[in-house]
């Protein structure tokens, strides 16, 4: 049943992608309506099968690899909705959907959706630890999408060779603004991710502690570049990918490794 | 009933041909009085004169041309062969082109359908619109909004100073805090200006080799004048750079700039070169948050926008071709329903003399 919702959410985003690709390719792009529309009911079935996954499991759904990819998938989807419309990044869509299908049909497609032998109710502050710290991750996912999008914006007006797309991109100054927005409310929510993880009581293997403080210092170290004025936005935007691949990867290869990062 | 436009344009005619046929005060009247056309609507743009009509008898397109010369007049027969002549349908579908568009010499320019609002709005007012133009031109208002929407034909700046202001547009979104220093006051520079001053720029500063030239563009465009040799100076502060000066070698170097630039780096600079020869030496662009722009990449990018344009012909087509059927189906409808509204189906719609 949950499976089921998962895999209609996963085709809805599939279905924003192909329109999507099909549009630019027929250079009828429109900005507003059907991405954005594909989007939000993708995640409505993503919150109904994170509800029915919560409510089988009794506890918030991050017990495998499977539920944590999923929950990523819901924060970005989840920021979006409430950035892209606010600060005209409608074409964030474009580039948001295909991720999160990515993310979901990975899982699904993967054998990692093994059931966790633990059962007794995990600590509340490791639940607030483990799903604060993925929202953060859907943050800084989107601060790499609108990396992207500001890259290869920059790159048109470097080369002054511009395609249908051109004018559907918002504008460099608003991209590099929502750059700034989505990283610092990726750090302020993994600052208190991790924060909360040190109030479990229980003791936190090293590698985990060592990886969080590592990205809290990356991305510290990019807002600290960013702020001062002395790290082109260019520069900037390029981190933002880079730290999220690398925070990406790192998070599949410790979650996978070690069962003891599951609730 | 006949549903005809005479008209001649920049397709059929040359400006001095079409300056001729500009019509006149009286023309709505003559039209109607002396022609025998039921409803009339004149529509003059700079690129085209057309009447667009309804009548119970055909009139040939020599009366009408003859109309539209100024009195006194006689149109020459070499004249009478630039103008065109649609009946009916292909009536329709003309106006529904022109109206978005898709017939200007720059293709998706929005200025026609004010034009075309325009002649309907006098027409309306003097009682030369009658039924059927009313429900014609209030359709072409429709059609003409999908295709601006639904395609891309309006998309991109087709003229330098549009494509610079657009492209200024897509690196700071608005324009109300940004700050432009012209450097020379030429005629290009100062239309640039304007056009950024329209869009919402409010700190305008101009300096110029001879200071009183400054001062006049400066009071022109509500900017402040400043001294030639604090150019560099004001790099440091403004967002959007205009050179136009006369001078014989580059003025910005990548040696001048990296020093002013250097503790503004989170700051794009957008440089618009439209000075010959050129003010900013090319490799200016490979800085650090510098977008160059000279007169041959703005023209460049007029151009991608045209192809751009035109590859959105066929979509727009599509749409009107729709409208127009579903125009004819609302005549057929209105003689079926008993209204005495004349009919695209009708024979004699569709067949008049020219």
């Amino acid at each position: 049943m949950d499976r089921g919702l998962l895999i209609i959410s996963t085709l809805f985003f599939f279905l924003a992608m192909v329109w999507t690709t099909v549009a630019i390719k027929a250079r009828r792009y429109r900005a507003a309506g059907f991405n954005f529309s594909a989007i939000a009911l993708g995640f409505v079935c993503q919150t109904a099968f994170l509800t029915v996954r919560g409510h089988a499991l009794g506890r918030c759904p991050l017990t495998n690899l499977f539920e944590v990819f999923i929950f990523l998938a819901w924060s970005v989807s989840l920021i979006y909705l409430l950035i892209g419309p606010a600060y005209r990044l409608s074409l964030m869509g474009a580039f948001t959907a295909p991720f999160v299908f990515g993310l979901q049909a990975f899982a699904l497609l993967s054998p990692i959706d093994v059931p966790h032998p633990r059962v007794a109710s995990p600590s509340p502050w490791l639940e607030m630890h483990a799903s604060v710290s993925l929202i953060a991750y859907g943050a800084f996912a989107l601060a790499c999408v609108a990396g992207l999008m500001y890259l290869l914006q920059e790159r048109q007006l470097k080369s002054r060779q511009i395609n249908s797309l051109f004018y559907h991109f918002p504008p460099l100054t608003d991209l590099f603004a929502a750059i700034t927005r989505l990283l610092w409310l990726g750090f302020v929510l993994l600052t208190f991710g991790i924060a909360a993880g040190f109030l479990t009581g229980q003791p936190l293997p090293y590698v985990k502690i060592a990886w969080s403080l590592g990205v809290w210092i990356f991305y510290a170290a990019i807002l600290l570049a960013r702020h001062l004025g002395t790290t082109a936005p260019r520069r900037i935007a390029t981190l933002c990918v880079v730290a999220f691949s690398a925070a990406l990867t790192l998070l599949w290869g410790i979650t996978f490794l070690s069962q003891t990062h599951s609730l | 009933m006949n549903l005809f436009c005479v008209g001649l344009s920049h397709h059929t005619a040359n400006v001095e041909t079409r300056e001729r046929f500009i019509g006149h005060a009286a023309i709505d009247r003559i039209l109607r009085e002396a022609l025998g056309c039921s409803e009339a609507i004149f529509l003059t743009t700079c690129n085209r004169v057309e009447v667009y009509a309804a009548s119970e008898q055909p009139i040939p397109t020599q009366r009408i041309a003859q109309c539209l010369l100024a009195e006194g007049m006689m149109a020459e027969d070499d004249e009478i062969e630039a103008f065109y002549r649609h009946e009916a349908q292909q009536c329709v579908q003309h106006l529904f082109r022109v109206a978005s568009g898709l017939d200007s010499m720059v293709i998706g320019e929005t200025e026609i359908l004010g034009q075309v609002k325009k002649a309907y709005a006098a027409a309306r007012e003097s009682g030369a619109a009658g039924p059927l133009l009313h429900r014609l031109f209030q359709r072409a208002f429709r059609v003409a909004k999908q295709v601006r929407t639904k395609t891309g034909i309006t998309r991109g700046a087709v003229s330098i100073g549009s494509v610079a202001v657009d492209l200024a547009e897509q690196i700071f979104g608005h324009f109300v805090t940004r700050k432009v220093l012209l450097l020379g006051a030429g005629e290009a520079s100062e239309r640039t200006a304007r056009a950024l001053v329209k869009r919402g720029v409010r700190d305008i500063r101009v300096t110029n080799r001879s200071p009183e030239r400054a001062v006049a563009l400066a009071a022109l465009i509500e900017g402040r004048a400043v001294a030639m040799e604090d150019w560099e100076s004001h790099c440091r502060e403004v967002d959007i750079l205009i050179s136009s000066t006369a001078a014989a070698t580059p003025l910005v170097t990548r040696e001048k700039l990296a020093p002013l630039l250097h503790d503004r780096l989170d700051r794009p600079l957008f440089i618009i070169d439209i000075a010959v020869p050129r003010d900013v030496a090319p490799d200016v662009n490979e800085m650090e948050g510098v977008f160059l722009y000279d007169i041959d990449s703005l023209r460049s990018i007029a151009q991608q926008s045209l192809d751009l344009r035109r590859q959105q012909i066929a979509a727009g087509e599509e749409i009107i071709a729709r409208h127009v059927d579903d125009f004819s189906g609302w005549f057929v409808s209105a003689r079926e329903r008993g209204s005495n509204s004349p009919q695209l189906g009708d024979p004699a719609l569709r067949v008049s003399e020219s």
